[in-house]
């Protein structure tokens, strides 16, 4: 069973001659373990292709299954959209977006505990992840204090803290310099292949999908998808 | 996970300031309230020690603290009489100002038998009034000390005791003469006004065609007896015999002796709903503005704080943090800069109160209704901060 899956997908913004069409007519079926880039120029409509993926912008039309659940055909359907976030999407932000008043560890907790996670085994979920991702010693520290990197692997950590499906990524490396940049794509190619998530990576650097499964470029809000790993 | 609590330890410093400014706040708040009380109780106080079940009064007065009311002061005796009364006893009062110490000071003057009804209740040091005249027992607000003396009208006293917050309605300390001493104070003329007086009725006199001169002369010195006589009071204190019918004797009294009786209850409540009734008002609406306000500033502040956390709360919202999470984190904070205010206030007002004027009094339930009210204000604030958040779109935590 796919991770997710989307046919038709169209998002117009506005209607009548005002109309804007972000996306139109996307279809994809994107498996477990798969990684994806999202390409294309400023204003593609890449990042609402996102969005609408995550639940969180509802389109215009077509169907959209996460996990074999079929959450939107043609409107909302089936069960809660903020539930299936918590447990089979995992985000992770161009700015990182940690909380400030939260340090490291809690960062990653906090997503345990939404989703009902607590005490010991969220202490040892978060342990793990910390040092899967190499940041375990930075733990008691609050995002303020370590590098633009770091951040972005707690980040990385909090998304995957609840062993979600299905890990959307916009533009996890925009506001990191090339070096760093390419550890955390290499932190998502790592994470598709040893975790077994679905990655989709919206990206505008082209530098940056070295070693992806598939490459979606976005042009105009049309989704065309290379069937072809991209080469190093 | 608590993001309240970790939202303030992280902005400890700026979130301790904020509740140190609404503490002040809250303080003031708290001040009135115990004023508010005070003002209550200290209007009480000499009632409450005079110790009386009944007040008989002036014929369609409400009675000595709330107008003037005289009556003759021998009426205790037959009043002592009726069935059901145990004792009776003349009291009066009146508001001085003296010059002491080169300050003014103002002084409620309690005249009483000393040992009798209508006196004060247990003293804070010194003895009770031992001689017929010029002792005096002072409360210790008034600043006198034990031996001090004090010029009153034509005379002096000395201060022999002293009580604690014995004052009036008004806030003046009490002062208790003997009932002789309160009488010369208030109702005794001077030498010129008797003189006046008594050319007055002399030429009157003259007047009156027929009239022997033996005569004439003792009518003036019978007038002048009746208008310059001070066996007055201003009320008499009733205290019944146990299990006597209060009501039952003060219709007697009205009945036969033409006077108006107060029972205690009545009292009270002349002194606390309609003596000191603008005053309560006065302080009562006060603390609602305060109260009204506090809202507004709690208002303010959570809003604020809200605002600066919107893209964290897009964030929680995005990652598929229930609402409850989002609901959480802003009322507890703004619970949490209630209760640093209330401490803040409470502390500032214990330290402070015995510095104020008049009476501040908070009782235990005072602070529980404070606390519950501070916290009602929080949920009220925070509701305007909750309602923005909640319009927080997930999408807002990505892009630049």
């Amino acid at each position: 069973m796919p991770a997710a899956r989307f046919e038709g997908l169209t998002k117009v913004y506005g209607s009548g001659d005002t109309a804007v069409i972000g996306i139109q007519d996307a279809t994809m079926v994107v498996e477990r373990g798969e990684l994806v880039a999202i390409i294309g120029p400023s204003g593609s409509g890449k990042s609402t292709l996102l969005t609408a993926i995550g639940l969180v912008t509802e389109p215009t039309s077509g169907r959209i299954e996460i996990d074999g659940e079929a959450v939107y055909d043609d409107r909302w359907i089936g069960p809660d959209r903020k539930r299936i976030r918590r447990r089979k999407i995992g985000f992770i932000f161009q700015h990182h977006n940690l909380i400030p008043f939260l340090t490291v560890a809690e960062n990653v907790q906090v997503a345990l505990d939404i989703n009902g996670v607590h005490g010991r085994a969220a202490a040892a979920k978060v342990r793990d992840l910390l040092g899967y991702l190499q940041i375990d010693h930075r733990a008691a520290s609050y995002p303020a204090r370590i590098s633009g990197g770091e951040r972005q692997r707690v980040a990385i950590a909090r998304a995957l803290a609840n062993d979600p499906l299905l890990i959307l990524a916009d533009e996890p490396t925009a506001s990191l310099d090339t070096e760093r940049g390419k550890s955390v794509m290499e932190h998502l190619r790592r994470l598709a292949r040893e975790k077994g998530s679905a990655v989709i990576v919206v990206t505008h650097d082209e530098r940056m999908i070295a070693g992806f499964d598939r490459v979606g470029r976005v042009q105009d809000g049309r989704l065309l998808v290379s069937p072809v790993e991209v080469a190093a | 996970m608590n993001l309240a609590i970790r939202d303030i330890r992280y902005n400890l410093g700026r979130f301790l300031l904020t509740g140190l400014g609404l503490g002040l706040l809250i303080a003031v708040v708290m001040s009135m309230a115990g004023i508010y009380r005070g003002l209550v109780i200290e209007a009480t106080t000499i009632f409450n020690a005079a110790g009386a079940d009944l007040w008989v009064v002036q014929k369609d007065t409400r009675g000595p603290f709330a107008e003037s009311s005289r009556i003759p002061e021998d009426l205790y005796r037959t009043l002592a009489v009726i069935p059901g009364v145990q004792e009776a006893a003349p009291v009066s009062y009146q508001n001085v100002q003296v010059e002491h110490a080169g300050r003014p000071l103002r002084l409620y003057v309690v005249g009483h038998r000393p040992g009798g009804l209508g006196g004060h209740g247990p003293l804070a040091a010194g003895r009770a009034i031992g001689q017929k005249r010029y002792e005096a027992v002072a409360d210790r607000s008034a600043g006198l000390g034990i031996g001090e003396s004090l010029e009153l009208g034509r005379n002096r006293y000395t201060v022999v005791g002293l009580t604690r917050e014995m004052v009036s309605s008004g806030g003046d300390p009490a002062l208790f003469v003997s009932l002789a001493d309160a009488q010369e104070l208030q109702f005794k003329k001077s030498n010129e006004a008797i003189r006046n007086d008594r050319e007055r009725i002399e030429a009157s006199l003259r007047g009156v065609t027929r009239l022997a001169p033996a005569l004439a002369q003792r009518i003036t010195a019978t007038v002048e007896a009746i208008t310059q006589s001070t066996h007055i009071a201003n009320a008499v204190v009733i205290r019944l015999v146990p299990g006597a019918d209060g009501r039952d004797v003060a219709r007697r009294i009205e009945a036969w002796k033409h006077h108006t009786v107060l029972t205690a209850a009545e009292q009270e409540q002349i002194l606390t709903r309609f003596v000191i009734e603008k005053a309560r008002r006065q302080l009562g609406l006060f603390t609602a503005i305060l109260l009204v306000i506090s809202t507004v500033i709690v208002a303010l502040i959570i809003y604020t704080l809200t605002i600066d956390k919107i893209r964290e709360i897009a964030t929680l919202k995005l990652i598929g943090a229930p609402g409850l999470v989002v609901v959480k984190l802003i009322m507890q904070q703004s619970l949490a800069l209630g209760a640093i205010a209330f401490a803040v206030g409470a502390l500032l007002i214990h330290s402070l109160y015995d510095r104020f004027p008049r009476r501040v009094v908070l009782l235990p339930a005072d602070h529980l209704a404070l606390m519950a009210i501070v916290a009602g204000i929080c949920v009220l604030a925070s509701l305007l901060g909750i309602r923005r958040a909640l319009a927080v779109d997930p999408l807002q935590a990505l892009g630049g």
